[in-house]
């Protein structure tokens, strides 16, 4: 999927295959390292980033207070009780490791796949993944109620010789989430090796040059570090590629593995993870697009990205309608009569609003028109699609936590659910922290890989039969 | 261990990444083993111009995956059995399904480490001085633009002057001496 050398006609469009281009025309070695160098190493920080900054900053510090209340008071302060034990916590935990999904879906399985076009929006991605991690790796450690102990969940050797018991998907979510989170860091990192170097080399300031020396270990670009390199992230994506699906199954389990209608299914795995690579890629243009205008990103995040997510959207989106459509049909084939009474009080009982919300934004706005090339490389829309996507993830989780839970089988045991302020203020303060995180990132760090986006060039071809020094 | 003073080697610069390939080649053609090529991007054909074709990244990566493998499934067995057993809905003690999937993610986690760390452990990193950042024209290229081949100091076919001359035949844009 390298671009092709051709003549300039139409700036964006490819004439041979009639696709958007991957990497403006123009660009060079030079200037894609210019591009990216400038946004970091300028001692002018742009004002609108300090006032983004500030805003999230607070959030995340009213996420502070909250879980500060939280310790002191325990998860009473939460809308949890009996029927509806689990409520925003795990809502959240599972949107949040949602989001993540997209980061590793773009840096691994498109990096196998060979698609060149993910080079431009991988970084950013993986950065979007360990935040998302971050916000989402929170929640459990909170909600056990006793986060002091969380350590009792490892398997270490304590006094007490109390073991953890492997049988309950509880605990394979422990393992699943710990490792996706180091290996996200790990690929992460590693991948930012070679740019770190650039930025060593390229920065004015002595702390820059510093910081950033130690923290690109004395990359030199040797060839053959070069290969082992792209051994080793070859292999990261091909490790990272069965870790993310294994993560969201693992999620899936955590319900499936329970009796309770509406959570007993065994479409929850592959339906839980299309779901989360749809709210993901959501994730991402709702960063990227932003991101693009505010640096002047426009050649390197082309239309052509914006339109491919739209298409990976409409693909996973459909997963999820065949998921909720299954779900419907279960309910009446399996001729139980707790099953339809779910799938009914779901869609028409007192929160039937929230199925339809979820209808709303999931399947109705998103796969009648993502089908359409003009709103698919609508920036503004796409915007707007992404938000509106979020938002209808976001209740699918609501809906599976709330709605499965709080008319069960006894009628008298039914409830209700109703968030507290402490249960928005931790949901809002995570969407605080998640923002500040991924502002520190784009201010310091390199956001597109600038040797990834070398390599997509039309210089980068080699040529040996040419001439000795003849211009590429 | 290298000498630690004199010259490190003899540098030359090329502006596109087929120059180097061509220069790369004919060096290795010419018999000249002590080299290498710097790139601000991975140059597949410039390894390959150098005779470097393979890698043990691969053979780390495997048996850290299989260490982590066993080092979980063993864990599990040997808490569920021996250290803790507890009945879990009459479940059998040995409950080796269950097992797969913690040990699953362990062989990731242990493949991607040893992947990442034996990456960096055989590129000798991290290394923080190294002669090349002596060179003038090195840092302000290397990672951004610019393609090098370094011949070096202890291949026996090095001599100053002569090694000199023969870079100059391969059309660099510079050749530089790099010292200690």
């Amino acid at each position: 999927m390298a671009t092709s050398e051709v003549e300039k006609r139409d700036p964006g469009v490819d004439p041979k295959t009639g696709e958007f281009r991957v990497v403006g025309l123009s660009q060079t070695f030079k200037s894609v390292t210019d591009e990216i160098t400038r946004i970091v190493l300028t001692p002018n920080t742009p004002l609108g980033w300090f006032a983004i900054l500030s805003v999230a900053g607070a959030l995340a510090t009213v996420l502070l207070t909250a879980v500060c209340w939280l310790f002191l008071k325990g998860v009473g302060i939460w809308a949890i009780t009996q029927p509806v034990a689990w409520g925003f916590a795990i809502i959240n935990f599972v949107w949040w490791i949602g989001i993540g999904h997209a980061g590793t879906l773009i840096s691994a399985i498109l990096l196998l796949f060979k698609q060149g076009w993910r080079n431009a929006i991988s970084r950013f991605a993986e950065a979007m993944t360990i935040f998302a991690v971050v916000c989402a790796g929170m929640f459990p450690l909170i909600h056990v109620g006793r986060p002091w102990v969380a350590y009792w969940m490892l398997p270490l050797p304590f006094t007490m010789t109390v073991w953890p018991q492997f049988r309950s998907p509880l605990l394979w979510d422990v393992f699943a989430v710990s490792t996706y989170a180091t290996i996200s860091v790990v690929f992460w990192y590693v991948g930012m090796i070679p740019d770190l170097g650039t930025f060593r080399d390229r920065s004015e300031s002595k702390l820059a040059k510093y910081v950033y020396g130690m923290f690109s270990l004395g990359w030199r670009g040797s060839v053959r570090h070069w290969m082992r390199y792209e051994t080793a992230s070859l292999l990261l994506a091909g490790l990272a590629t069965p870790l993310v699906l294994s993560v969201h199954t693992v999620i899936s389990f955590d319900f499936a593995v329970a009796v309770l209608p509406g959570w007993h299914t065994t479409i929850f795995p592959p339906y839980f993870v299309a779901g989360a690579i749809y709210s993901g890629f959501a994730m991402v243009l709702t960063l990227a697009i932003p991101l693009r205008k505010a640096y002047h990103l426009e050649d390197l995040v082309t239309e052509r990205h914006i339109d491919n997510m739209g298409k990976v959207m409409l693909a996973t989106g459909f997963i999820v309608a065949y998921g909720y459509g299954m779900e419907v049909f279960m309910a009446w084939y399996s001729a139980s009569h707790w099953e339809a009474f779910m799938m009914w009080n779901r869609m028409f009982g007192p929160m039937g609003w929230s199925y339809g919300v979820l209808v709303l934004c999931n399947l109705a706005i998103p796969l009648t028109t993502l089908w359409v090339r003009k709103l698919r490389t609508n920036i503004a829309f796409m915007f707007f699609i992404s938000i509106v996507v979020n938002v209808g993830m976001w209740f699918e989780r609501f809906v599976i936590v709330v709605t499965s839970l709080y008319r069960d089988f006894l009628p008298s045991s039914w409830g209700t659910y109703r968030a507290t302020k402490w249960d928005y203020m931790t949901y809002v303060g995570t969407l605080g922290l998640f923002t500040f995180l991924f502002l520190l990132f784009v201010r310091f760090l390199p956001m597109i890989p600038m040797n990834e986006i070398k390599m997509l060039l039309p210089q980068a071809k080699i040529k040996p039969k040419e001439a000795v020094g003849a211009g590429d | 261990m290298p000498p630690r003073e004199g010259t490190y080697g003899l540098l030359a610069e090329f502006d596109t990444p087929s120059d180097l390939v061509r220069a790369a080649q004919q060096a290795r053609k010419d018999g000249w083993r002590r080299l290498d090529c710097y790139t601000p991007y991975p140059v597949e054909e410039a390894a390959e111009a150098i005779g470097f074709h393979r890698n043990k990244v691969p053979l780390i990566t495997l048996i850290g995956g299989l260490m982590g493998l066993a080092a979980m499934f063993a864990l599990e067995t040997w808490i569920s059995v021996l250290a803790y057993p507890l009945n879990i809905g009459g479940r059998p003690l040995y409950s080796w399904p269950a097992f797969i999937i913690p040990a699953y993610e362990w062989t990731i986690l242990w493949a991607g480490l040893s992947a990442a760390f034996g990456m960096i452990a055989l590129n000798g990193l991290p290394a923080l001085y190294h002669p090349l950042f002596n060179a003038p024209n090195f840092r302000d290229g290397a990672t951004v633009d610019k393609f090098f081949l370094c011949l070096e100091a202890l291949d026996p076919k090095f001599d100053r002057a002569e090694t000199k001359k023969y870079l100059e035949t391969l059309h660099p844009v510079s050749v530089v001496e790099v010292e200690y």
